[in-house]
């Protein structure tokens, strides 16, 4: 049976790879192989990987050429995880460029498109992974989520997205771009999938000294029950100009429920939201140009020829490496790290981090759970924004916000536009109140289901 | 402060990269833009406000990371050369340094 499911998985993503662009490497035979003594809580179920978690007998690309054809030597945390429960990776998803970007247009080997409009990115960075989920190849996917790089694509491809509460799940062997705001993430059609999966992956591990000693609750468990008694916050200002007039009407739609479902709705503010994209743009690319420092053309991956001193090999290498997003993010963070800017951007972005994890902590003294668009738009035009690198950036004004706080966030779909694209909303709880998003998401899925089907789907492959 | 080319050079060079003329033309405007956009932040006053250096939640600030001191088993010298570019004789080459 479960050889059955894992030849299925690997057929559709090898026959929808033309259309998509979701994976970079496919490994039948390896996973072909393993499923055969697979047991465990995930025996047999099919999972896709974002290229910058490392996957032994895999390539990790992390979407860049500068990575040139590295095979890692260990198995991320999360990855090892996995396979002991019995999972069977069936490949690596395309990505943005380290993970670097909001539409997959930064990868170095093609944009991921979507599966409900192939015309239209699949949001990023982990768009292929979203893809991946949505088109039915494969039940579960990771992803890392940095500034909203597993919501937000998951909110454009119509499919739960999850970024645990910081500290939940292990970074050992996930490619860093910002380690104090990455998170591994999961991606699910069923609230059940992403419940198990989140469960086998999460906890302790001394090999990422970042993960809390926090115990892992049955996330299945969780799931049932009434939502009599939870309060959820509706932070009405978020709600107001650059939101697309139709997310904003599916988004109220979903607090109706809510309510109809026995929850409190709340008034809440979330004062210094507002500066969360510039105080991400600060922290993130200089964790970025710190953390990227280490491709140098020394120790693995590509390295340039031609150049007779140490010093030109850096600068050729790392010149003909990376791609114009991650030299961008690259520069702003050196500029911002840089003697005589340190004080007036970093020091102070950080300050304002503060403010933006107390208004949270704030928030969450009034209510269980805050609710807001994903994405302040649905799924838009490959091309679009490549040439207008703030308008991309303000792509992700609801999802930095968690990753700032470290508090988790969960994309949930909630219907199609007028074009038939996703629409997603966002739940965002207190540290590690999993339980409740999973147990909110599940309680509005079982009383509107989202059960449409995009045209490019693993049934429909003629 | 507005950001000029001769800026964007510097920072290439203390990032390691060595941007093209076409390049610098793009990056320059772009870069200045966001860092327009980000100095929205100097509007606000954060005296006494502590940096959240770290990110770490309560219980993650908690968590003792400690190890006892015991040897442990590492990558080995011929795995961690397997990915080299121009490994030789159990080292990284690299081009002359001087």
């Amino acid at each position: 049976m479960s050889r059955q499911t894992v030849e299925a998985a690997i057929g559709a993503a090898e026959k929808l790879n033309d259309t998509l662009n979701a994976f970079l490497a496919i490994d039948r035979e390896g996973a072909l192989q393993r499923v055969e003594n697979s047991s465990g809580a995930l025996a047999g179920v099919p999972v896709a990987v974002k290229d910058n978690l490392c996957v032994v007998g895999m390539q990790t690309s992390c979407g860049s050429r500068i990575l040139g054809d590295y095979h890692p030597p260990y198995n991320a945390t999360v990855i090892q995880r996995l396979i002991d429960a019995g999972a069977i990776i069936i490949g690596k998803t395309n990505c943005d460029e380290f993970a670097m970007g909001s539409s997959n247009e930064n990868s170095a080997f093609g944009p991921v498109k979507n599966p409900w409009d192939v015309t239209r990115v699949s949001g990023g960075s982990s768009g292929g992974s979203a893809a991946a989920v949505a088109a039915g190849i494969v039940p579960v996917a990771l992803g890392s989520d940095t500034g909203g790089s597993v919501r937000q694509p998951a909110s454009l491809c119509g499919v739960l997205g999850l970024k645990p509460t910081y500290g939940r799940n292990s970074r050992y062997g996930l490619v860093a771009f910002a380690s104090s705001l990455d998170q591994v993430g999961v991606f699910a059609r069923e609230v059940t999938d992403m419940a198990r999966v989140l469960g086998v992956i999460a906890g302790r591990d001394n090999h990422d000294a970042t993960t809390a000693d926090t115990p892992v609750p049955n996330y299945l468990e969780s799931l049932s029950g009434e939502l009599k008694g939870l309060r959820v916050g509706f932070p009405t200002a978020l709600f107001g100009e650059g939101l697309d007039d139709e997310v904003g009407r599916s988004v109220k739609a979903v607090v109706d429920v809510y309510r109809e479902l026995g929850a409190e709705i709340v008034d809440i503010e979330l004062p210094h939201a507002g500066y969360a994209i510039a105080v991400y743009y600060i922290i993130a690319t200089a964790e970025a140009s710190s953390n990227l420092a280490r491709f140098d053309g020394v120790r693995y991956g590509f390295r340039a020829e031609e150049a007779p001193e140490l010093r030109q090999m850096y600068r050729k290498t790392r010149e003909e490496g990376f791609g114009p997003e991650v030299k961008r993010r690259i520069m702003l963070g050196t500029y911002v790290l840089s003697a005589g800017y340190y004080d007036a951007y970093y020091r102070k972005a950080q300050q304002v981090r503060t403010l933006i994890k107390n208004d949270f902590l704030t928030a969450f003294t009034q209510c269980d759970a805050i609710i807001t668009p994903t994405s302040p738009t649905p799924a838009f035009a490959i091309g679009e924004k490549v040439n207008d690198p703030l308008a991309m950036y303000l792509n992700d004004i609801y999802t930095v916000t968690a990753n700032l706080a470290g508090v988790p966030g969960l994309s949930v779909p909630c219907g199609l536009s007028s074009l038939r694209l996703p629409i997603g909303f966002q739940l965002l709880g207190a540290y590690w109140s999993e339980p409740t998003l999973l147990k909110l998401a599940h309680s509005y899925l079982e009383a509107r289901p989202f059960t449409e089907r995009p045209p490019v789907n693993a049934d429909n492959t003629d | 402060m507005p950001i000029k080319e001769s800026d964007i050079e510097k920072v290439a060079q203390l990032a390691h990269l060595e941007l093209a003329p076409e390049e610098l033309k793009i990056f320059g405007p772009q870069i200045a833009e966001i860092v327009t956009y980000v100095e929205q932040l100097n509007g606000l006053d954060t005296t006494n406000v502590a940096p959240a250096i770290g990110g770490f939640t309560p219980e993650g600030e908690t968590t003792d990371s400690e190890r006892n001191d015991e040897l442990v088993s590492s990558l080995g010298q011929k795995t961690a050369l397997a990915e080299a570019p121009d490994p030789a004789e159990g080292y990284f080459r690299v081009p002359k340094v001087l």
